[in-house]
């Protein structure tokens, strides 16, 4: 046993993959003075790395997710424990097929070659004991395998041990950590304390318990995920080492078997929800076998017998294969299903590496120790980002809630707009009531009920026909409906009203309010009182870490308004950077205020109505936010526009919503006014302007110059990120942002138009895929119907030798490619080129 | 008055007898009784003078032909008869096979509870035991009912003493009232233990091997040191996944539990579910290059070192202590 | 021939047995439950020996109605039948349960050739019920075994015993307990699980009775952690581990 040291450059308490990883990656990239702790002994410490199945299937739909995997297969590569077995997700049903052929497509997006589409017959060439009649085909990828978990873990401690970086203490269990002014200070454990600033907590299922010493929330919720083991196999007596055949994903059923020496295993999403509480783990002294393997509840399991029986008769069905182990394996799971990763908003210095599973633990050890380096991790995390939740997402209940609607959908057929059943209604606008009685659809957005559509326009459909571009096929109808692009149409032809009180409202106020904006954004903040900025924000290595506009609402106060999805993420990124001093302070006004977008050429008619106050271009130009009377109201006016429309997004605070619909439903009748849901903000309209959203074209991997936004000059004031964005400016770019039409939706079975929904691969007219100069593959950013243009619009970043006006190209979607056409390169709008329709 | 039912081995007195005996003295000191002992068979002659060393006053020994074989039932009923000519307060065997096996019948015959492997007795109406669950992971305190109270003494929860000797010394043959039916069950031979391999459960040594072991070939001196020791070889679920042993050689949960006096355990991490099967093991002896390795708080010995050289040296050590 | 093989229901126990509050069980919350391991060779003896004799065999438990769990386990090993005789309460010592049990068979009206129990339950260790059952049904009984034969209406049993094995032959019908060792207990298989589930249990019911070994309340023993004994590093620890095996008493004569 080590002595424990008194002081830490940093604490990494748990020695499980995720663990073990972050070590290792902090060890190489200089940090010294680190401990890891675990309260279990090693190499096996008892949590969920212990019983993991270790393979690692390479195909996600999420590129976050895909990319920390590919990175952590090279690493598991590197550390000589991983055994390439392939890998094969069988289809019963013709959905099933038709996702298949999604996972295709994603393959190719995300760069996973090879990778195929296999008949029955060559899944049984590969699988010889599947029972080949079950299925309808496979998705197969040979570079799929198994990996050592626990022995990649050792090397990892042993390079950081050689390294001289770390001191590791087994059994040592941490009993405290130390908080103050916000900011860790140190770790009590049974064996001493330790002062330190810095904490990884890679806790797996106990994070929540370990982030709770702290005060900070960790929401995960321990599940249980059924295993069992049967044995020995006769057809594997005489195969050498742990596997031969390709594992078998049975995403039908939500199972999975792979061979394990002379073993087959058998694994489960399938049965209900087993959600512990995480105080409901037993200790270590307390479980039978480990603490993260519970007692196998066989019930739930028969089910799952009878698939694995039917799709495996040679095995499963052999009377002389017996059960040897079965067990309830605790894993993590979250709200929205994505891993939490990253410093906590609440406590300085307590970063959390949670709900992460094996085949993504090095990639995110690596992530995690690049981002506590220096702030920029090459693979952009955002969709994982601890920060990411709002208080609401924290609670026991709605952690629950997500996390069983979630636990069925692991191997699930997921819609990108699916939406959750459980736990909606939490946060409405002062518009909801009057939006339920026009019959809007309702998505959900952290939290918020945003109306999607109407149902109240469904009599658009007739005043615009065709020109809604109707969707035949049954996937891209789904979630959708052609009220969307009437209501655009509309919107272009009259004006629309459009809740937007999703928003997140952060003003910073303060003598250095005007230092810290400018520290933060790439634009000039030092304009005038009462103009309005829309800006990136970088991080240090020059990636897009936000978009969004900043008001100048005083000398020393800026309002900050941010998408709802992001605004938890933002603002953590602000508070971080505020001064210590508080100078310069930050206050969450996202529950004071809401917001009514009015847009569309009547716009000023409308307002003009409504209110005494000029909103003539001269008298209230674009770009600019004032306070003006409308009714009895005080609004906050500010005339920008993500929809490429004259008009204004109107702030008054949430009481008095309610009376700002009535007054502008009231002025905006004779000239036809519409409401518009979120189908037509975030989408449509978006895609015509060719205006880029974060988390589909903004991310930390493209900069600023290949997104096509780095303006004429860059301001001399210092910010972050702007060495990076200088040297970016100097080169060529490496990726250039387009926007692409779709020349012919019609599919080859000729019956049906088919329309992109993102994330499909961007292919030359024959196949070829597209990679830039830094390795990265073409692929959809954002895709949606374009009605005023008449078109299906796809965003995709391209080499650029591909990024000119008129290039043919491709676009292959559930296996069939279509032929595109680069319509515009950089941020030219298709619709409305010059804009001005924005400042008429 | 308290007897108890003492056993022997060709004409030595069990160490399990004994540690009866002394907790039956203490029992019949403080409820101010004579101490009886009860022994059965011819066999049993020379194992009588001895007894009163432990404080016992008189030695009733029952005596029938029938009885040179060991029959569990009629020694039963010889406590039975004993029971309904003596009258004692209480009758104590040794908690061995033997000796729950004959008090279970006594049980049974007479109707009467029993106390298995009591630790401590607190005489009154009803006795307070305490007595071993769990192979002695739990102790369990109870009230031992019964006009008689019949109980068994864990062996080695109390050390056998001598104590001061009884006033008065007698041997008191008598022949119990057996029926034919009393040895249907009845020893019908004796077999020496078999020579050759031993199964794993079975076996007194068991020599497993891990990864550390290396290779499938790195299992050769370790089947040197098992067959030294007429011992066998285990290994662990990574052996068998790596397909360097056979299933039937796997020590675990998922594979053979094992009991033996001593489980040599080379190059074994010691995961829990290894450990599982190896709980029974009476000590454990580790050969492992990690001191931290997860076994070693299983372990009663360590030896820290590359199983590949310790093991070899072991053997040779063996061979030289047994002058090979 | 015709087994009946006798189970009972007991927590799969951690690395360290904790109590309830009342200090009356074990903590089970976060435990398993199965049959100790005697039993387990038992029901495998049983399946065994219908694989070789023909005939039917049947499992038995007296415990909660939860312990169906265990009668199913048994089946998808290869048990025929399943009885559940459901009793809670604390009033099941060795005699009651015996008594209980003898009744069933006796109601059952079923002439078992062969019952078979573990020598002692994993959680109360009486060594008690196969002896005690034996007697009400009058039927001989050898416990301990670890080999067993059936041949010419005869049991042959072999036991360890103080100088080597015993074996002893007894009639059928007879009673014989088992101990771990006697056989190597298959694993159940998926369609044994499979059937086992949609098997019939037979059920009775039964008050607790007046237990004459009556339970007060459970103690840990006090505890004594393992204190390894490093006896040297390398070949430097040899010369120690021999002693240690001399001690032992497992060095070549």
């Amino acid at each position: 046993m080590n002595a424990l040291p008194d002081r830490a450059s940093v604490v990494v308490i748990g020695a499980g993959i995720v663990g073990n990883s972050v070590a290792y990656h902090l060890a190489r990239l200089g940090w010294r003075d680190i401990v890891q702790l675990d309260k279990g002994p090693l190499p096996n410490p008892g949590g969920s790395t212990g019983h993991a199945s270790n393979f690692i299937f390479l195909v996600d739909h999420s590129k976050e997710m895909t990319e920390i995997t590919l990175d952590s297969v090279r690493q598991y590569k590197e550390l000589g424990v991983f055994t390439e077995s392939g890998g094969i997700e069988v289809a019963r049903t013709p959905e099933r097929m038709e996702e298949l052929k999604r996972r295709m497509a994603s393959a190719k997006s995300w760069g996973i070659e090879p990778a195929e589409l296999l008949t029955p017959s060559e899944v049984k060439e590969l699988v010889p004991f599947i029972d080949e009649t079950v299925i309808l085909g496979g998705f197969s990828c040979p570079g799929i395998g198994v990996v050592d978990s626990l022995r990649a873990g050792t090397l990892m401690r042993e390079e950081a041990e050689r390294l001289g970086a770390i001191t590791i203490n087994a059994k040592t269990e941490v009993l405290g950590i130390d908080v103050e002014d916000g900011r860790v200070r140190g770790v009590r454990t049974d064996a001493g304390d330790i002062r330190t600033d810095v904490i990884a907590v890679c806790c797996g299922v106990w994070s929540p318990r370990i982030g709770r010493m702290a005060g900070a929330t960790i929401p995960l919720t321990p599940a249980v995920h059924q295993m069992i083991d049967v044995g020995p196999v006769p057809l594997f007596e005489k195969t050498v080492g742990e596997i031969e055949y390709p594992i078998v994903r049975d995403v039908d059923t939500n199972m999975y078997e792979r061979q394990h020496g002379s073993e087959f295993e058998i694994g489960s999403y399938a049965h209900r929800p087993i959600l512990i509480e995480p105080d409901g783990i037993p200790s270590i002294e307390q479980a039978a076998q480990s603490p993260t393997e519970l007692p196998f509840t066989k019930d739930d399991f028969d089910p799952q017998m009878e698939a694995a029986l039917e799709l495996f008769p040679d095995i499963v069905g052999d009377e002389r294969v017996g059960v040897k182990y079965a067990v309830n394996g605790l894993i993590s799971l979250t709200p929205d299903g994505m891993p939490i990763v990253g410093e906590t908003p609440e406590v300085r210095g307590l970063w959390s590496v949670a709900a992460i599973w094996v085949k993504e633990g090095p990639g995110f050890g690596r992530t995690v120790a690049e981002w506590m380096t220096d702030g920029c991790p090459e693979i952009d995390p955002h969709a994982s980002d601890a920060a990411r939740f709002y208080d609401h997402q924290r609670t026991k209940r709605h952690i629950l809630a997500r996390s069983a609607e979630g636990y069925n959908k692991t191997y699930g057929i997921v819609h990108p707009m699916e939406q959750w059943e459980s736990n909606r209604d939490v946060r409405l606008s002062p518009f909801n009531g009057r939006e339920r009685d026009l019959g809007a659809v309702f998505y959900e957005t952290a939290g918020w009920e945003r109306p999607f559509w109407y149902g109240s326009n469904e009599g658009l459909l007739d005043e615009y026909g065709d020109r809604v571009m109707p969707r035949e096929a049954e996937w891209e109808a789904r979630w959708w409906s052609p009220i969307i692009n009437a209501e655009h149409l509309a919107m272009r032809d009259r004006v629309a009203m459009v809740d937007l009180s999703a928003f997140a409202i952060l003003d910073i106020a303060g003598p250095a309010a005007l230092d810290f904006t400018q520290r933060m954004a790439v634009k000039q903040m030092d304009v005038p009182v009462g103009r309005v900025v829309y800006t990136p924000l970088l991080n240090p290595a020059g990636g897009v870490k936000a978009d969004l506009t900043i008001m100048r609402l005083s000398d020393e106060r800026f309002r900050v308004v941010t998408g709802g999805f992001s605004g938890m993420a933002d603002r953590k990124w602000f508070v971080s950077h505020l001064p210590e001093d508080g100078s310069a302070q930050l206050d969450d006004q996202t529950s004071a205020w809401c917001t009514l977008g009015l847009w569309g050429p009547k716009a000023r008619d409308v307002l003009g109505a409504a209110t005494g106050d000029d909103v003539s271009n001269e008298g209230f130009p674009f770009a600019t936010c004032r306070w003006i009377e409308v009714d009895t109201l005080n609004v906050l006016a500010s005339r920008i526009s993500y929809v490429g429309e004259l008009g204004w997004e109107l702030y008054v605070p949430m009481e008095q919503g309610g009376r700002l619909w009535d007054v502008l439903w009231e002025a905006g009748r004779p000239h036809g006014v519409v409401p518009v849901g979120i189908g037509v903000y975030a989408t449509t309209a978006r895609l015509e302007k060719c205006y880029r959203a974060h988390g589909n074209e903004l991310e930390l991997e493209f900069d600023l110059v290949e997104a096509g936004m780095a303006g004429p000059a860059v301001k001399d004031e210092d910010f972050i990120g702007r060495d990076a964005y200088l040297k970016q400016r100097a080169e060529e770019p490496a990726a250039v942002l387009c926007t692409l039409t779709v020349d012919d939706p019609t599919s080859a079975s000729g019956v049906k138009q088919r329309y992109m929904l993102g994330r499909e691969p961007i292919l030359t007219r024959n196949g070829e895929p597209l990679v830039d100069a830094k390795g990265r593959r073409s692929y959809v950013t954002s895709a949606g119907s374009g009605p005023s243009v008449g078109k299906h619009i796809l965003m995709a970043y391209l080499p650029p030798d591909r990024a000119k006006a008129g290039e043919e190209l491709a676009v292959e979607y559930f296996g069939e490619r279509y032929p595109v056409t680069v319509a515009a390169v950089g941020s030219t709008p298709l619709f409305d080129p010059s804009n001005e329709r924005l400042k008429r | 008055m308290i007897v108890g039912l003492v056993e022997h081995d060709g004409g030595v007195v069990s160490e399990p007898s004994l540690q009866m005996l002394t907790l039956g003295r203490r029992l019949a000191e403080r409820l101010g009784e004579p101490l009886a002992a009860l022994v059965i068979g011819s066999e049993a002659r020379p194992v009588v003078d001895g007894l009163a060393a432990y404080g016992v006053e008189t030695v009733h020994h029952a005596v029938d032909d029938r009885l040179d074989r060991y029959a569990p039932d009629a020694w039963a009923a010889c406590v039975v008869d004993l029971m309904g000519t003596a009258g004692p307060t209480a009758v104590l065997a040794a908690g061995t096979d033997r000796g729950n096996e004959v008090m279970a019948h006594v049980g049974a015959r007479t109707g009467l509870p029993v106390g298995a492997n009591c630790t401590e007795v607190q005489p009154g109406d009803p006795f307070l035991v305490t007595r071993l669950r769990w192979g002695g992971s739990l102790l369990e305190d109870a009230r031992l009912h019964g006009e008689v109270k019949l109980l068994t003494v864990a062996p080695h929860s109390i050390q056998a003493e001598e104590g001061p000797a009884a006033g008065g010394w007698s041997v008191e043959e008598f022949s119990p009232a057996l029926q034919d039916t009393d040895f249907r069950v009845q020893v019908a031979r004796q077999e020496g233990r078999p020579a050759g391999k031993v199964s794993l459960p079975e076996a007194r040594v068991v020599v497993g091997g891990g990864r550390g072991v290396g290779s499938p070939e790195g299992f050769g001196p370790l089947e040197e040191l098992a067959e030294l020791l007429g011992g066998v070889v285990g290994c662990s679920r990574v052996v068998t996944s790596l397909g360097w042993r056979p299933h039937t050689d796997q020590v675990g949960q998922t594979g053979v539990r094992i009991a033996p006096d001593i489980y040599i355990a080379c190059g074994i991490s010691g995961a829990i579910q290894h450990m599982v099967g190896a709980k029974g093991a009476k000590r454990i002896l580790v050969i492992n290059t990690d001191r931290q390795a997860p076994i070693l708080t299983h372990a009663d010995y360590a030896i820290i070192g590359d199983v590949q050289q310790v093991v070899p040296a072991l053997v040779s050590a063996i061979r030289e202590g047994k002058g090979l | 021939m015709d087994v009946l093989v006798c189970v009972k229901r007991v927590p799969v126990t951690g690395g360290r047995i904790s109590l309830t509050d009342d200090e009356q069980d074990i903590d089970t919350r976060y435990l398993g439950f199965t049959v100790s391991p005697h039993e387990e060779c038992a029901v495998e003896e049983a399946v065994r020996l219908v694989e070789a004799h023909g005939g039917s065999s049947t499992v038995l438990t007296l415990g909660p109605a939860v312990a169906e769990e265990q009668l199913r386990d048994a089946m998808s090993m290869g048990a025929n039948r399943a009885v559940l005789i459901e009793a809670e309460g604390p009033g099941w010592d060795g005699g009651a349960t015996a008594a209980a049990i003898a009744r069933a068979i006796g109601d059952a009206g079923v002439e078992y050739d062969l019952l078979l129990f573990g020598n002692e339950s994993a959680d109360a260790g009486g060594y008690q019920v196969g002896i005690r059952v034996a007697h009400l049904l009058d039927l001989p009984c050898v416990t301990g075994v670890k080999h067993l034969e059936i041949r010419d209406g005869k049991a042959v049993a072999r036991r360890e015993g103080p100088g080597g094995f015993e074996i002893y032959e007894v009639p059928l019908p007879a009673v014989i307990t088992v101990k771990e060792g006697i056989n190597l207990p298959r694993y159940p298989s998926i369609p044994g699980r499979l059937r086992a589930k949609k098997a019939p249990v037979e059920r009775l019911h039964l008050d607790a009775p007046q237990p004459g070994l009556e339970k007060i309340r459970l103690r840990l023993p006090q505890g004594r952690d393992k204190q390894v004994e490093i006896l040297g590093d390398g070949a430097a620890g040899v010369e120690r581990a021999v002693e240690v095996l001399r001690q032992i008493g497992v060095m070549p004569p």
